[in-house]
């Protein structure tokens, strides 16, 4: 069996020389889950998504969220959304008034279907400054992995205490979700390439456009 | 008609003088005849025959950077893209303070990870199983080409979906399929234009950067229809265009097919989760679309613990293109019931790592988490590209895992630890802190030990000579006082042709004749006329 195989081959191998690796040799000192020093997370994960030419709209209250949501579709003439299960239904009502069409993910709709909508709107689980990415773990209100990656626009509702220093303070609020098997998604800008001649164009097969809501 | 007469033309040149050294001279004429070609040959495969004469992989590393330098458009696109990809590696890490730290930690963990490799496989292997994925070993290329063919046609399908990955590269997977009948499309856009242009990647991060954007369109207009949904008549040369083309062509592909080949950038012990990393979302597509997914993964890109995953994404996304963080990340641990594939399989290939691992030494380049910065900074890369170094690994760490991967046998693998001027800047650009010229030179002695060790050469002898002569004072000034007498019968001040061996000395540079009267007489005549 390869299996067998592999492994004692591996502890064959790890006889000659042991522990003694070229390795750079002092024992790391690095702490896990630190936040960094950022003296405005929320104004610098603003600029850093920003950055990556997405949209970011800040309001101060929920009250607002149901306009700004209708107002990113408009902007990105979107004629069809879906909802993922556990969305908030409040504020998806101005949109569907202004005559976008809903679609809910209950039963599951089909690759297909999906390919046919022409945005979808979210919420997340956490945010992170230093790198402008925001990160799903595709729990309810986030819907399934498939739903933030066929319509080619992507509403993004996210809060303010959702939104941490850097990757190590983000990736301690994540773990328990990888923990629990959960799948996770990070994301920062709309996806993009550089492919031809370095360059950059946004939007490959994600979605091409990115609005952000920050609420708080 | 046309098609068959230009093959029999072509088979008339001599094989070393095949598409290549055609091609180094103008890339745009024989690029499309090697193409015409290909179609000629390949009626009846699914996927575009990549070239017949692959990486140059027979010729050590001298001789093909010397073919390689000729072609004056690569190496002025490698120049443009390495610069590029340098400046903006700088300013991101610089915006680090705590860089240095995030370095070590990251060298540490893979350390870590490595020198418990056995245990942290069982580890994964349990976790992965447990969420419901199956996991399959493979000690060697083949096997693993056997195990996923087997998989894919478990399911009745001659079609499969791709993200690029270096390790299905490594085991040249896509042929393997291929020769089963069985399709393997390639979704990153470079690798989608290298592969539809009949080519080879030059480059880890940018594949298809020996490709402009006209050659671009003219790739996608000519092969598109050939295999799925054309590239619009009307296509112009701007890459948000071609990038839109792609989008569509592929579009169709990710919605029909049943089973997606992935990767991984790292595999999480002790969750049993792997991690991609990538910018333009066609890996978020074969992560998620299809009914089965098949993530191939070298044994060594098992990282300990999920916190270690904070390092990582730290130090990979600046490192490699620059950017605070890559557009997509996504991580996903066996099955996700009601999201995603819904049969999940991992094959964990060895195909050479344990030997790289037996060297206590040499296993440093384990660590590597191919972020090709190596790549972009190396003077010796950027003139001379990928290619040169026969496998899929380029740029300094190529020179030192090819070698140990494959185990130092071939003239070309004895060549590449000597594929460098030994700068060092490889080494303080590797985010986990690789020291690539202590391996190199670690490597170079091992091809001199095994030189040694079979039969004793004629450098050895005239070794051992000169330590001789030079053991004794005797002997060194008698020596000098001979070589001076060699200027009774040559009278120029420079050696320009020496014969036979010689002649490698000399093909270089000048060798002053031996002066008239040694120093040691000269010091000697000194002291008795001071006296
Ligand atoms: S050796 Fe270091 S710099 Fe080179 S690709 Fe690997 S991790 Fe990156």
């Amino acid at each position: 069996m390869s299996r067998e195989l592999v492994f004692k081959r591996i502890r064959q191998a790890l006889q000659n020389g042991g522990e003694d690796t070229s390795a750079t040799g002092a024992p790391s000192t690095w702490e896990y889950g630190r936040p960094t020093a950022v003296a405005d997370p929320i104004g610098l994960f603003i600029e850093r998504i920003k950055d990556y030419r997405a949209v970011v709209l800040r309001t101060p209250g929920v009250e607002e969220v149901p306009l700004l949501i209708a107002s990113c579709l408009a902007k990105a003439q979107a004629t069809s959304v879906v909802v993922p299960v556990g969305f908030d239904e409040a504020w998806i009502r101005t949109a569907a008034l202004a005559g976008i069409e809903l679609y809910r993910d209950e039963p599951p709709l089909s690759k297909q279907e999906l390919d046919g909508i022409s945005a979808v709107v979210t919420t997340a689980t956490s945010a992170m400054a230093e790198t402008g990415t925001i990160a799903l773990d595709h729990r309810s209100g986030q819907g399934r992995r498939i739903l933030t990656l066929l319509p080619d626009t992507h509403v993004c509702v996210i809060r303010i205490d959702q939104i941490v220093s850097d990757v190590p303070e983000s990736m301690a609020l994540l773990k328990t979700s990888i923990q629990a098997g959960l799948p996770i998604t990070l994301i920062s800008g709309p996806s993009a390439t550089s492919d031809i001649e370095l360059t950059r164009v946004e939007g490959v097969h994600g979605p091409r456009n990115l609005y952000v809501i920050v609420v708080g | 008609m046309t098609d068959a007469r230009r093959s029999t033309q072509t088979s008339v040149r001599s094989p070393q003088h095949s598409e290549r050294s055609g091609q180094m001279r103008d890339t745009h004429r024989s690029a499309s005849t090697c193409d015409a070609q290909h179609s000629a040959q390949t009626r009846g495969r699914r996927t575009p025959a990549p070239p017949p004469d692959p990486l140059l992989e027979s010729l050590p590393f001298p001789l093909a950077a010397r073919q390689l330098l000729q072609n004056q458009q690569l190496r002025a696109n490698l120049r443009h893209a390495t610069h590029t990809i340098r400046s903006k590696r700088k300013s991101v890490v610089a915006e680090l303070p705590h860089w240095e730290e995030l370095r070590s930690a990251g060298a540490a963990m893979k350390d870590r990870a490595l020198c418990s490799l056995d245990s942290y496989l069982e580890q994964l292997e349990a976790n992965l199983i447990q969420n419901g994925a199956q996991v399959h070993w493979a000690s060697d290329a083949a096997e693993a080409q056997r195990i996923v063919t087997c998989l894919i046609k478990a399911h009745g399908v001659d079609e499969v979906v791709k993200i690029k990955s270096m390790v299905t590269q490594e085991i040249e997977l896509n042929e393997a399929l291929e020769a089963e009948g069985i399709a393997a499309w390639e979704t990153d856009l470079a690798e989608l234009i290298v592969q539809l242009g009949h080519d080879r990647p030059s480059n880890i991060l940018v594949p298809a950067i020996h490709r402009n954007r006209d050659e671009v369109r003219e790739i996608f207009l000519r092969e598109m229809k050939l295999y799925g949904q054309a590239a619009p008549d009307d296509l112009d040369n701007d890459p948000e265009d071609l990038a839109a083309c792609a989008r569509n062509h592929l579009r169709e592909k990710f919605l029909r097919a049943k089973v997606a080949l992935s990767g991984a950038n790292f595999a999480v012990a002790d969750t049993g989760t792997l991690v991609i990393v990538e910018s333009e979302g066609n890996g978020r597509m074969c992560l998620t679309l299809p009914d089965v997914l098949i993530s191939i993964t070298g044994i060594e890109k098992v990282i300990p613990t999920v916190e270690d995953l904070e390092i990582v994404l730290q130090l990979l996304p600046r490192s490699s293109t620059g950017e605070r963080m890559n557009p997509y990340t996504s991580m996903w641990t066996g099955v996700t019931p009601g999201d995603g594939p819904q049969e999940v399989h991992v094959v964990l290939v060895d195909n050479g790592r344990t030997r790289v691992l037996a060297d206590p030494i040499g296993r440093a380049a384990l660590r590597c988490i191919r972020c090709a910065a190596c790549m972009h900074i190396c003077p010796v890369y950027e003139r001379v590209g990928g290619h040169a170094y026969g496998s899929v690994y380029p740029g300094p760490i190529g020179s030192v895992l090819t070698p140990q991967l494959r185990g130092l046998k071939s003239v070309l693998d004895k060549s590449l630890p000597y594929a460098s001027s030994l700068c060092g800047a490889c080494a303080e650009v590797c985010p986990v802190k690789i020291p690539l010229p202590d391996l190199l030179l670690h490597l170079r002695r091992r091809v001199v030990d095994e030189v040694k060790r079979r039969h004793v050469g004629l450098e050895q002898t005239a070794m051992r000579c000169v330590g001789w002569v030079m053991g004794s004072g005797r002997r060194f000034g008698l020596v000098g006082r001979l070589a001076g007498w060699t200027r009774i019968f040559i009278r120029r001040d420079f050696i320009t042709h020496l014969p036979w061996l010689g002649k490698r000395w000399t093909a270089r540079r000048d060798m002053r004749m031996p002066a008239r009267v040694s120093f040691r007489r000269a010091w000697r005549r000194r002291a008795r006329d001071k006296k």
